[in-house]
């Protein structure tokens, strides 16, 4: 079995974080915004997954699964709030959606 | 009797009390009977009281309570303590009864006025602090009621204070009297000091026993005690702010601005006789600027235009006549012409309260004219007031009351000729403007129609004050004319019978003397203003008639000598060291608040970058560290 070293693993989940954030940051629409998050949250679990073969160890791949749960109703919850604000706006645009300000 | 004393300044007190508690909750006849009805109660034990005190007279001259012990600090001692003496006794009787009348008038004249139960109230607290004022057995508690009527008078004269020049004349008549409390405070401290007692009895004892007429210490103290009296009783130099002062309602210049607290300084004056006595430097003074202010603010009433405030020019002359009496030791006298002065004053002002709400707020007397059909009652019991004020020879209280103070300023000791020529110019003057405006106000052609006729609650009052201007007098008869001392043997308990001289002029022939000036001043009133109007028409556009009308030019001097400088001064020190901390403070503050305020834009993605930033500047934090 080809075994690739952990640092590559840990820089490959890094990357993957990293291509979540900076989609964050530069997209503005919301749904597009969701689906970066998505990214981390995976990156994140990758990282557990990584952890978890590299010690021998079933709790890793516990986590993921844990992390599927909560990454299952993060993206319900975000999903309904995202309906509501297009209902309200009209728009997906991140930046119109400003009226906390105050 | 002890129940009595203490019982007559607790219910009006009790009744602010209950009006400043619940009396916007309460409905308007229930607080008319409260606020009328508390004085009335203490009226009522007045007389009880005042029954019980001339019975036993000869024997008991003062009844003492202590209620309480109010400040007990190393050896400075006071008590809650009253006492009642035949000064004080006059002086109740006159705050009671006549506070009685202007409570019951006051419930019509303020019936459609929002702020009802807030009138009673300070009305109440006023009848109460000046019942403590006169009763009060030590001069700390005396300072006390001292203070609560001016507190009072406060805030009645910015009673109606939507408007601010109503609120001007408020702070006015606060700050001029406060100067003249100041000495008063200071000489209290003095007394203090030199005895350690407070007790006023105590301390004029203690006065005749150690110090001796005419020292120095004895001149200060009665001096800087004359000037609380001199601001509360609007006298010359400070006598500015009660013209001012008639910003107010009617019944509260009816009451406290001719009845009772412009009379307070007479009262401190009688009250300290034995002191004042010491100190011939400052009787002398009191006399002088008695006869002084009679003159100029009789010249001053015979030039205004509006009704009340030659009324109030007319009351701060008619307590110059007072302080004249006390000047020369005439304390009876005094206290005489402060009693039938508060009959015929009050009088005056809640009939001319009528006549400025029957005509719609109408002060101008020039706008007013033959009322006389229109208002009888009011004509009448105005007229009657008026004859008084001028001293009509035999009927009325005030002839008698102001001959007695004319003829001791000729005869008296300390009398002289010069006194008595100032009295009687201003027993012309005063004929003259009480006539000029009953002749203006009442007769002539109708300008102004009274819009509605004032009702039974406010009629009945000056009708019972008419009757005591007239009768009030009959107590007090001149040797020639009755020859009866009913209020001066009562007084005397308390005050000193005056020393006559032998002069050479009987009493009867001043008197008739200066009855001819009075009816002389009646007829040049007549002429001048009813039948021939032209002949006041070329004083009226006079250069001296504006200098006159402005009070002599008191207020430009004290504006330009004091009130400018004042201003000026404070506008330099506006920004000195001690403002720039504060100010900056605040600015910093504020840049703060403007910058972090940035930060706060709405904006997600500026969010999420700064999460960002501060994450990877922790992690760095941690990794290089």
């Amino acid at each position: 079995m080809l075994t690739v070293p952990i640092e590559i693993q840990i820089l490959f989940a890094g990357i993957l974080f990293l291509i979540g954030l900076v989609g964050l940051l530069v997209r503005r629409n919301m749904i597009f915004m969701l689906m970066s998050i998505e990214i981390m949250f995976n990156s994140a679990g990758l990282v557990f997954i990584i952890a978890g073969n590299h010690l021998k160890q079933p709790d890793g791949q516990v986590m993921f699964i844990f992390i599927l749960a909560v990454t299952a109703v993060e993206v319900a919850i975000a999903l309904a709030l995202i309906l509501q604000v297009y209902h309200h706006y009209k728009t997906l645009d991140s930046d119109a959606i400003n009226k906390l300000k105050d | 009797m002890t129940i009595y004393i203490a019982l007559i300044p607790a219910i009006p007190l009790l009744g602010f009390l209950v009006l400043a508690l619940f009396g916007s909750t309460l409905n308007r006849k229930v607080v008319g009977y409260i606020g009328a009805g508390s004085v009335g109660l203490a009226a009522l034990l007045t007389f009880i009281a005042g029954a019980h005190f001339i019975k036993s007279l000869p024997l008991v001259r003062s009844y003492s309570v202590v209620l309480w012990e109010w400040i007990n600090a190393g050896n400075l001692k006071a008590d809650i303590s009253f006492s009642l003496d035949s000064l004080s006794l006059v002086f109740c009787f006159v705050i009671t009864f006549v506070g009685f009348l202007i409570h019951v008038y006051s419930i019509e004249f303020m019936a459609n006025d929002e702020g009802f139960s807030r009138f009673f109230a300070y009305m109440n607290l006023f009848v109460g602090s000046m019942l403590i004022l006169v009763m009060a057995d030590n001069i700390l508690l005396l300072y006390l009621g001292w203070e609560g009527v001016g507190l009072c008078s406060y805030l009645l004269i910015g009673f109606w204070y939507k408007k601010p020049e109503n609120g001007y004349a408020a702070r006015k008549a606060f700050i001029i009297t406060r100067i003249g409390d100041t000495a008063m405070i200071i000489g209290i401290f003095i007394l203090f000091l030199s005895f350690g007692t407070l007790n006023i009895n105590e301390l004029m004892q203690q006065v005749s026993v150690k110090w001796t007429a005419g020292s120095s210490i004895a001149v200060l103290t009665a001096a800087l005690l004359l000037g609380g009296a001199l601001g509360k009783s609007a006298q010359l130099p400070l006598q500015t702010w009660l013209p001012d002062a008639m910003a107010g309602p009617s019944p509260v210049s009816a009451l406290i601005h001719a009845a009772t607290m412009v009379t307070a300084g007479v009262y401190l004056i009688a009250r300290t006789h034995v002191l004042f006595s010491l100190a011939p430097i400052v009787m002398t003074a009191i006399a002088v600027i008695g006869a002084l202010t009679l003159l100029i603010s009789g010249f001053s009433a015979l030039t205004q235009h509006d009704l009340k405030r030659i009324l109030a020019y007319s009351t701060i002359s008619q307590i110059g006549y007072m302080f004249l009496a006390l000047g020369i030791g005439a304390w009876s006298a005094a206290v005489f012409h402060f009693m039938i002065h508060a009959f015929f004053k009050a009088l005056l002002f809640l009939a001319a309260g009528i006549v400025i709400l029957v005509l719609n707020e109408e002060h101008d007397i020039f706008r007013m004219g033959g009322l006389r059909k229109k208002l009888p009652a009011v004509f009448w019991t105005f007229l009657i007031g008026s004859a008084s004020l001028s001293a009509l020879p035999l009927i009325t209280a005030g002839f008698y009351s102001k001959d007695q103070i004319l003829w001791y300023a000729f005869s008296s000791e300390s009398g002289n000729s010069l006194l008595w020529i100032a009295g009687i110019i201003g027993a012309f003057l005063t004929a003259l403007y009480s006539f000029r405006m009953v002749f203006i106000v009442f007769f002539g052609e109708t300008k102004t129609n009274p819009s509605f006729m004032p009702g039974k609650q406010m009629t009945v009052p000056i009708i019972i004050l008419a009757v005591l201007s007239v009768v009030g007098g009959f107590v007090e008869l001149p040797a020639s004319i009755g020859n009866i001392h009913l209020f001066s043997n009562l007084v005397g308990n308390t005050l000193p019978p005056a020393v006559v001289r032998e002069t050479g002029h009987s009493e009867i022939m001043l008197m008739s003397f200066s009855a001819i000036i009075v009816l002389a001043g009646i007829y040049l009133a007549y002429m001048a203003y009813l039948r021939k109007p032209d002949l006041s028409e070329s004083f009226n556009h006079s250069r001296i008639n504006k200098f006159f009308e402005k009070g002599w030019g008191f207020d430009t001097l004290y504006d330009t000598l004091v009130v400018k400088p004042v201003v000026w001064l404070s506008g330099i020190d506006k920004n000195d060291v001690f403002d720039w901390m504060n100010i900056g403070i605040a600015r910093l503050t504020l840049l703060a608040n403007n910058l972090l305020s940035i930060t706060q834009n709405g904006k997600l993605r500026w969010y999420l970058m700064s999460f960002t930033i501060g994450i990877v500047l922790i992690l760095t934090y941690m990794i290089c560290r």
